[in-house]
């Protein structure tokens, strides 16, 4: 019953209880929405792994390295497997339909990424055919690609008409796994490049190391580096997860706004509870008076007003919850394809916005818990709201 | 009949500001169980102070309040929280029912700081709602209910915990003359059948009149 009387105290304006609980689900939605986008910027780092070493250009990611360096590599004491890749770029139906497009060594894609899941028969297709792809599965899903359809494309930075035959589609091991990359044999470009532009023959974009201990990572990537020192095209080794990070440093400080943002409101929803428990405490100091003369501890009070706060805002809570996966699936159809390969609520999201929603319910109702205690009872029984 | 409550040299004075401002002077008093007395005087008197410190809402600057062998005055706020469920009911002038609980769940209010189980509980709303001759309105809320009937809610309310003593401050200033004589009956009849000791706080002579015994106060002084 005292729940009851916690719930119908709690709707006793509806109205405002209904604008304060909409309040908080709009803020909840803002902040699962700027979290998501943060998350979504981090996803590359999240699906690092930490055996997997980058193996670049050491003055800029965008110069090639030379593919002879691959069996020097794979002779390094502690390296597993080497792959390479290739970023292709250019234009698939027109120039705003951007996701990956690499170059790859169709016999160690899947030693290295493993989180790549596919029918092996297709694989085995798909590393028979030289001019044949593999796409994601959530890339097949937006443009109706299926096994054995052409996909046409004007190179740009591999100038010429390329077609492309899907003879394979991966689905990501986890949400974390990027679903909407494209991979091409290397060999089908690097024949090309030997016809058109010879002199861009025989080289590759980066190498992707697997290494048997992850413990080792720096000595493997001092190794490497120390072969190419001095010779045309130093390597920078990094693991994967530094590689990543080194992506997005430049866009840290607009990561920062974003974070900076969703804490900010936070602190809206706070004061707009705040606001709401004040006026709500204020209007029943008598009735708190009243149950304090009836023999309700300071504790109990404490309880009562502090519970109507959080009850208000885990509704907001949950009904900002309920509707931020359907805004963020909006959100993200508005937005240019590829700008977020993994753009999904992460559980990180949903467990902070209800910890948060939580604590912000406590938070707002210090102020009308330590007013109703302090108010004496003889005041309180003459007070009128 | 012994004294359930003891009032001796009490004084109480308020703050403003810098300013103190005496409301009781040196009150002695004495009430004998089962007694039913009824405070009276002129407003700003003190005798809803008086009725406030015996009902353990406020505390003596000096002198001590002792109720049931208890000096209410010396207990912490939280046992004299503890006290007042167990040993007081208050009346007020204004009902002060819970809006959003029904007449039932506003009696059963008190108890649920009791250890009765729900039946128990149950069992008690429903007697002594039939005591105030409200068997038939449990489900209704203060706002279906006239200023009567809600304040035999409060009284029920008030005697559902079975409480040593009932302090009722001005019981009948919010109704009208016929509403405050079943009011007066039915304080009469808790003292009488139940042998409730009461003390309560009026202007009214006519409801005065129903008490056994009056005490004038006057300038924060019993005359």
């Amino acid at each position: 019953m005292l729940i009851k009387l916690l719930i119908k105290n709690s709707l006793r304006h509806k109205l405002r209880t209904m604008l304060t609980i909409v309040g908080i689900a709009i803020a909840v939605i803002a902040f699962g929405l700027l979290r998501t986008v943060v998350t979504a910027w981090y996803a590359g780092i999240e699906a690092s792994a930490a055996n997997r070493l980058i193996v670049r250009q050491s003055v800029s990611f965008i110069f090639t390295l030379p593919y002879a360096y691959r069996e020097q590599i794979a002779r390094v004491p502690g390296v597993e497997t080497v792959s390479f890749f290739n970023w292709f770029g250019g234009v698939y139906i027109d120039k705003n339909q951007f996701f990956a497009r690499m170059a790859c060594d169709p016999n160690t894609l899947l030693d290295v990424y493993p989180e790549f899941i596919t029918d092996k028969t297709d694989f085995e297709n798909f590393k028979k055919e030289r001019n044949s792809c593999i796409v994601g599965s959530k890339l097949a899903e937006q443009y109706n690609l299926k096994i054995g359809d052409v996909m046409n494309m004007d190179g740009d930075i591999y100038p010429g008409q390329w077609q492309f035959t899907v003879r394979a589609i991966y689905k990501p091991r986890d949400k974390t796994v990027d679903a909407t990359q494209m991979f091409f044999h290397w060999a089908y470009l690097d024949e090309r490049m030997k016809q058109d532009s010879p002199g861009r023959d025989g080289q590759i974009g980066w190498y992707v190391v697997k290494i048997k201990d992850p413990g080792q990572s720096a000595a493997v990537s001092e190794y490497i580096d120390g072969l190419f020192k001095n010779s045309r095209a130093e390597t920078k080794t990094e693991t994967e997860k530094a590689f990543q990070q080194g992506f997005i440093a430049a866009s840290s400080a607009f990561i920062s706004a974003m974070n900076g943002m969703s804490f900010v409101i936070i602190g809206i929803i706070m004061l707009v509870l705040g606001n709401t428990m004040i006026m709500s405490a204020r209007e029943r100091t008598r009735e708190y008076a009243v149950l304090r003369t009836l023999g309700f501890s300071n504790p109990f009070i404490m309880v009562f007003i502090s519970g109507e706060s959080i009850f208000i805002s885990l509704l907001g809570g949950a009904l900002g919850l309920l509707l931020m996966i359907p805004f963020v699936n909006g959100f993200e159809s508005a937005m240019p394809k590829g700008w977020f390969p993994i753009f999904n609520v992460a559980n990180s999201t949903i467990v902070l916005s209800m910890v948060c929603t939580f604590l912000i319910g406590v938070l707002a109702s210090l102020f009308p818990i330590q007013r109703a205690l302090k108010t004496k009872i003889v005041d309180g029984l003459r007070y009128i709201g | 009949m012994p004294n359930i409550v003891e009032i001796q040299s009490v004084s109480k004075s308020y703050k403003r500001d810098s300013l103190t401002i005496p409301v009781l002077q040196n009150i002695d008093l004495n009430i004998p169980e089962g007694e039913f007395l009824a405070l009276m005087g002129p407003s700003g008197s003190g005798k809803s102070t008086l009725l406030n410190l015996i009902a353990g809402i406020d505390r003596p600057s000096a002198g001590s309040v002792i109720v049931g062998g208890i000096n209410v005055g010396t207990l912490n706020e939280t046992a004299l929280a503890a006290w007042r469920s167990s040993h007081v009911g208050f009346i007020f002038q204004f009902y002060n029912l819970m809006p959003v609980l029904t007449a039932f769940e506003n009696v059963e209010l008190p108890l649920h700081l009791t250890k009765l189980s729900k039946k128990e509980r149950n069992d008690h709303v429903r007697k002594v709602l039939d005591i105030v001759g409200l068997g038939d309105r449990m489900d209704h809320y203060p706002n279906q209910l006239s200023g009567g009937q809600q304040q035999r809610v409060a009284i029920a309310r008030a005697i559902a915990s079975d409480p040593t003593i009932i302090v009722a401050d001005e019981p009948t200033g919010d109704l009208d003359k016929t509403s405050a004589g079943e009011i007066m009956t039915l304080l009469s009849r808790l003292n009488s059948e139940l042998g409730k000791t009461i003390v309560m706080v009026t202007h009214d002579p006519s409801a005065a009149e129903r008490a056994h015994t009056q005490r004038h106060l006057d300038k924060g002084a019993l005359a």
